[in-house]
């Protein structure tokens, strides 16, 4: 019988448990896991700070998951170490787990900005469900917050403290906010909803120095301006989480290099989510793309080779789908191209906060924007990951109706009335 | 100039139903219906309505009715709201009136006017659930005598026959008139009835030659798509001569139905008109209509029966006996209310005669003078059920064809604007859109389904008359009696008054 | 398993296929009260795309290998005993990220519920989904081809 071991417990874990258990329904599996909870959704955790989300919506998979499927869950728990050779994991608590297979789950952590000040009381990373609880406790209505970064997940902290009645001012390095998921022109736009729901935005900037006796007081940002406040929460950014494969001889370069089955550089160890970097379709080169189903299907690929099957892990691209305030918007691929490689088309109707672009390269769609109008996205999505002739509906593209009418008839037809969807 | 002409239809929509859900406003192609953005909701403009009902049928509420104008014109028997329109019409547009389907006018219809038999306590009446009742019927010319050899072989040489399961037809509608959708729903159900279908003068759509067993190839004046192939595509060949909706006319296809299949298969330009004249100009005579029978008997290598059709007019008797003798195998006598895909609204109302007169006359005819087994009769024009048929059967007729009761069968609700090309139910159409809207294996399934339904009352009435072979219903006129008809009608139709 | 498939030639364009989704979805099952009188109203899980001449119904293929379930952050999109895709809407938070995943655009965003998705659920209370039996020219089968 085959022991499965995976390090982590997210979406990437889940993905592989449930690629292993479409092939062995036997082998033995056991979840190690730093956060003492079932999977939840890490996403949600802005949700949770807003109050949006309860226990039930948060769990990830119902509370039977790990019974279901055989798995032996050990919580709050840290993998130290991994022995390739002996083919163990060494646990915080100096336990050791011997593995046939071996997953490498470890997901992200928080980038830490070097600045003055940066350990006193009342600064945040809003990564984890604790994050969330702790930040939940201060966010008292009425009080002031500084949020570093005005990237998602830093927005999303935003968004979250403002519905707690907290006045917030993001600091954006970038001459932009989201600059991975938005050009400028969308940004804009994004950026005047924001301020309209009251969160002050200051970009070209960044915060040098933390100021205050024991917690915080303020900020400086490096253009000399000061800002006052109860709270900072440092959000620049995640990076793979390598630490338990520090001193392998698993290969690393930003997150553990991966081959396209998610088989690291040794034999019977996988990486998968956001420790991992992948081949991504549309950049074409080893990536990190820490996006929720990126990590399930890493996951699940890994899994399923795991287990013995053959399956090739060809969807890495970064997509995301994300709201602020009301304000949906669907991004993917390459958004802002450059070269001459690339061409782009857009339109934008300001009133409504529409915004869509297409991003070409050649006769491939390689990347869209898509504001307020997200309807039937998925169908963009699916061309980019198809790697799709788009010449004969490349106009229709942005059209309110675009869908397979405008598409060749062989190939809707072949989609539309195929067998199984690959 | 304002037009006099009133709607002649008003699209009642109870509000109290409707959900605002515009399928109406999608499925008439006259746009009649629109949604008004202005307070959200679906409005008709009448003037446009055509009473097709599709939408009628379509509305998922049943919101909607469609009622003739009762407006009217002050009472007057002679200058009718119909007659007065049509002045209106005329005065407007300078032009010939165009409409199509049958004559629709208040002419005797003969069918009602004859009952027929059945046995009380003589001879026994048959349940055909029980017996086997034959209603297979051959078409064609039969020899004058049966030879045999010595061991009782047959040596006399037969000419082709078309074999029916039921002496049922569809009658010839050209592609282009209708869609290819309607021919396709025809030449499937004919294949799966063990019947016919008629081409009409369209020449054959490359997608229906795999019915070609099933199907009656037309020639007609204009010859379109008429070559080799398409000649011996079907199982029988069509001399059309003339057609009961218009008699005398010759036939015109819009160009704007020309489209890119009905082009390549009449084999005309795309978009040009498609122009039949009203005679063939090879066939003065009798004579030169031999000559027509015979090359194309030549053409199929004398395999195929060949029918000649004619619209029903006066002296038809005579022309049918001068046909027989000119070598046709069938004659198709089509009367007066016989469909069309577009004709002139006078010669439709007024030129030609019933059907039923045309039969008994043609059957008399040919009896007299000794050659009824040489031709087969068929009996077209308005044939509306199975007692039509038993009537047209006991008049003389060997089998009947049907063209507007198949249409509706597959839709048409004859509202009498073939000639638009705009058939909101996909039938006399060519617009892609509209055509769509007849799925041939629904098309199909009805006719088939039709013809089966008069099949069983077919032998329900025959069985009651205790005859359990139509064979032995042809031109057995005993079995009808007329009812309100004059000594002269009930002469000509050959049958003796009720009571006699 | 069985699925819905659109035979796009014979498609006529009326949406009655949309409409009747409604109302199979809807309280009452009742076409007027499901449009004039409930609130809110359910989303058609079928879409009609339309070019005339061209025109189809397309709805969740229900895939097997369902993108949607993969991407889905909540876990609200599963798999259900029927093999049917749906998502239990008590989980959905409404963050679109099916909707970014489904290579059909069979996911519509269901602002009048609450903020969370809507889609073909096949009709689970139906010997066959209200689309198909709707469908008056046939352009609609429900078939198994594997
Ligand atoms: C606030 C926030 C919002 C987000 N919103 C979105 C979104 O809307 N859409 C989207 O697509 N993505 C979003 N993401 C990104 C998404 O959450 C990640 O891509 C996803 O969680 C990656 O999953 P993973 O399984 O790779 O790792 P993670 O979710 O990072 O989980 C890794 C787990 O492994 C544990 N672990 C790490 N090291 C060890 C060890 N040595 N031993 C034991 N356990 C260990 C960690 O404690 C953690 O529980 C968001 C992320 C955040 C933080
Ligand atoms: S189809 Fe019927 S219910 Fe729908 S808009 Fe038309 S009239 Fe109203
Ligand atoms: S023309 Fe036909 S579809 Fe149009 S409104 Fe009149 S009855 Fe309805
Ligand atoms: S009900 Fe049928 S014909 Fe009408 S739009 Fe839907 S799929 Fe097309
Ligand atoms: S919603 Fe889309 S991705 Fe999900 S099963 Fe349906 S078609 Fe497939």
């Amino acid at each position: 019988m085959v022991e499965y071991v995976i390090i982590g417990n997210s979406a990437a874990a889940v993905g592989a448990v449930e690629g292993i258990r479409q092939r062995d329904n036997t082998g033995n599996i056991t979840v190690i896991s730093e956060e003492p909870y079932y999977a939840y959704s890490r996403p949600l955790i802005s949700y949770l700070l807003a109050g949006t989300a309860d226990d039930r919506k948060m769990a990830y998979r119902d509370a039977g998951f790990y019974k279901d499927n055989g798995v032996l869950l050990l919580l709050g728990v840290r993998a130290v170490s991994i022995d390739t050779v002996g083919k163990q994991v060494i646990l915080s608590n100096g336990k050791m787990v011997a593995y046939d297979k071996l997953l490498i789950a470890t997901g992200g952590k928080p980038f830490v900005l070097p600045m003055k000040g940066g350990d006193k009381k009342g600064i945040y990373t809003f990564i984890k469900r604790d994050d969330a609880e702790q930040l939940k406790s201060v966010a008292k209505c009425g009080t002031k917050a500084v949020v570093i970064g005005g990237g998602l997940i830093g927005l999303k902290a935003a968004e979250g403290l403002v519905k707690c009645g907290v006045d917030v001012t993001v600091v954006e390095l970038a001459d932009r906010i989201l600059s991975t998921i938005l050009d400028e022109q969308a940004a804009v736009m994004v950026q005047e909803v924001l301020e309209e729901h009251g969160i002050n935005v200051i970009l070209n900037d960044t915060v040098t120095e933390v100021i205050g006796d024991d917690g915080v007081s303020g900020v400086i940002l490096k253009s000399g301006q000061s800002i006052e406040c109860d709270m900072v929460i440092t959000a620049i950014g995640v990076r793979p989480n390598t630490d338990v494969v520090a001193n392998t001889d698993i290969s690393i370069n930003r997150g553990i290099k991966t081959d396209d089955h998610m088989c690291t550089n040794i034999e019977d160890v996988y990486a998968a989510g956001d420790v991992a970097e992948a081949y991504d379709i549309v950049y074409e080169d080893q990536r990190v793309t820490p996006i929720w189903p990126n990590a399930y299907m890493q996951g699940e690929i890994a899994g399923r080779n795991m287990a013995g099957d053959d399956a090739v892990f060809d969807s890495g691209f970064a997509r995301n789908s994300i709201a602020f305030f009301g304000l949906p918007m669907i991004t993917a691929g390459i958004i802002k191209p450059v070269g001459d490689d690339y061409e782009a088309v857009s339109t934008v109707q300001p009133e409504k906060m529409i915004y869509k672009k297409a991003v070409f390269k050649g006769n491939r769609l390689v990347g869209f924007i898509r504001l307020t109008d997200i309807d039937r996205a998925g169908i963009l999505t699916g061309l980019i990951k198809d790697k799709v002739d788009i010449s004969p509906f490349k106009d229709k593209l942005l059209d309110k109706d675009f869908g397979f009418v405008y598409m060749p008839k062989s190939y809707r037809k072949e989609r539309l009335l195929g067998v199984k969807r690959k | 100039m304002i037009s006099y002409v009133l709607p002649e239809f008003l699209v009642m929509r109870d509000e109290n139903r409707c959900i605002q859900c515009q399928v109406c406003v999608r499925q008439c192609a006259n746009d009649v219906h629109y949604l008004d953005e202005k307070d959200g909701k679906v409005k008709a403009d009448d003037a446009k309505c055509v009473n097709c009902q599709r939408c009628v049928t379509f509305c998922p509420t049943h919101a909607l009715t469609i009622i003739p104008n009762p407006q009217e014109f002050k009472a007057n028997a002679n200058w009718t709201k119909k007659a007065i329109t049509e002045v209106q019409k005329q005065a407007e547009s300078g032009a010939v009136i165009l409409t199509s389907m049958g004559n629709p006018q208040e002419y005797p219809i003969y069918w009602d006017k004859i009952v027929l038999n059945a046995s009380q306590v003589t001879n026994p009446s048959i349940d055909p659930l029980r017996e086997p009742m034959e209603l297979k019927t051959y078409l064609g010319r039969k020899p004058d005598k049966l030879e045999f050899d010595e061991k009782g072989r047959l040596i006399t040489k037969l000419t082709p026959q078309l074999v029916l399961n039921v002496p049922i037809m569809f009658s010839a509608m050209s592609f282009g008139s209708i869609s290819l959708n309607a021919c396709e729903s025809l030449a499937r159900a004919a294949t799966e009835l063990g019947i016919y279908y008629n081409t009409g003068e369209g020449g054959l759509h490359s997608s229906l030659y795999r019915y070609g067993k099933n199907t009656i190839a037309q020639v007609a004046s204009g010859r379109f798509g008429v070559h080799a192939n398409y000649l011996n595509a079907g199982a029988a060949l069509e001399i059309k001569i003339g057609q009961g909706a218009k008699p005398g006319i010759g036939g015109h296809l819009p160009g704007e139905k020309v489209g890119a299949e009905v082009s390549a298969t009449r084999m005309i330009p795309e978009g040009s008109d498609a122009i039949s004249p009203a005679p063939h100009h090879d066939i003065y005579s009798i004579e030169d209509l031999r000559q027509l029978i015979y090359a194309l008997k030549e053409a199929t290598n004398y395999t195929k029966p060949v029918s000649v059709k004619i619209a029903a007019v006066h002296n038809v008797a005579a022309i049918a006996s001068g046909i027989a003798r000119a070598g046709a195998d069938i004659i198709a006598i089509d009367g007066f209310r016989g469909g069309t895909g577009a004709a002139p609204l006078r010669i439709r109302d007024n030129v030609g005669i019933p059907i039923e007169m045309a039969i008994a006359a043609v059957d008399t005819r040919l009896k007299e003078e000794g050659i009824r087994h040489q031709v087969s009769v068929v009996a077209a024009g308005s044939i509306r059920n199975s007692a039509d048929i038993i009537k047209a059967i006991a008049l003389g007729a060997d089998a009947v064809y049907i063209a507007t009761s198949a249409l509706i069968a597959i839709g048409c609700h004859m509202c009498q604007k073939c000639n638009t090309g705009k058939c909101n139910w996909g039938i006399a159409t060519q617009d892609p859109q509209l055509v769509k809207r007849l799925n041939p294996n629904i098309g199909a399934r009805r006719l088939v389904n039709l013809v089966t339904a008069w099949e069983h009352e077919i032998k329900e009435m025959l069985g009651g008359m205790g005859i359990n072979s139509i064979e032995s219903l042809r031109g057995n006129r005993e079995m009808l009696r007329g009812v309100g008809l004059t000594q002269k009608e009930l002469d000509i139709l050959g049958i003796k008054a009720a009571g006699e | 398993m069985k699925r819905v498939y659109a035979l796009e030639e014979y498609c006529v364009g009326c949406r009655l296929c949309e409409i009747n989704c409604i109302v199979a979805h809807s309280q009452s099952k009742d076409i007027i009260w499901a449009f004039k009188v409930e609130e809110p109203r359910p989303l058609p899980g079928i879409l009609v795309e339309e070019a005339r001449p061209i025109s189809f119904g397309l709805q969740c293929r229900h895939c097997d290998d369902a993108v949607c379930i993969k991407s889905c952050i909540t876990g609200a999109m599963h798999r259900d005993e029927r093999d049917t895709v749906v998502c239990d809407t008590d989980k959905c938070v409404g963050c679109w990220t099916c909707i970014m995943a489904c290579p059909y655009g069979a996911i519509k965003a269901n602002e009048n519920d609450g903020k969370v998705v809507s889609k073909c659920d096949l009709c689970p209370d139906l010997s066959q989904p209200a689309c198909v039996s709707h469908c008056p020219n046939e352009a609609l089968i429900y078939v198994d081809r594997g």
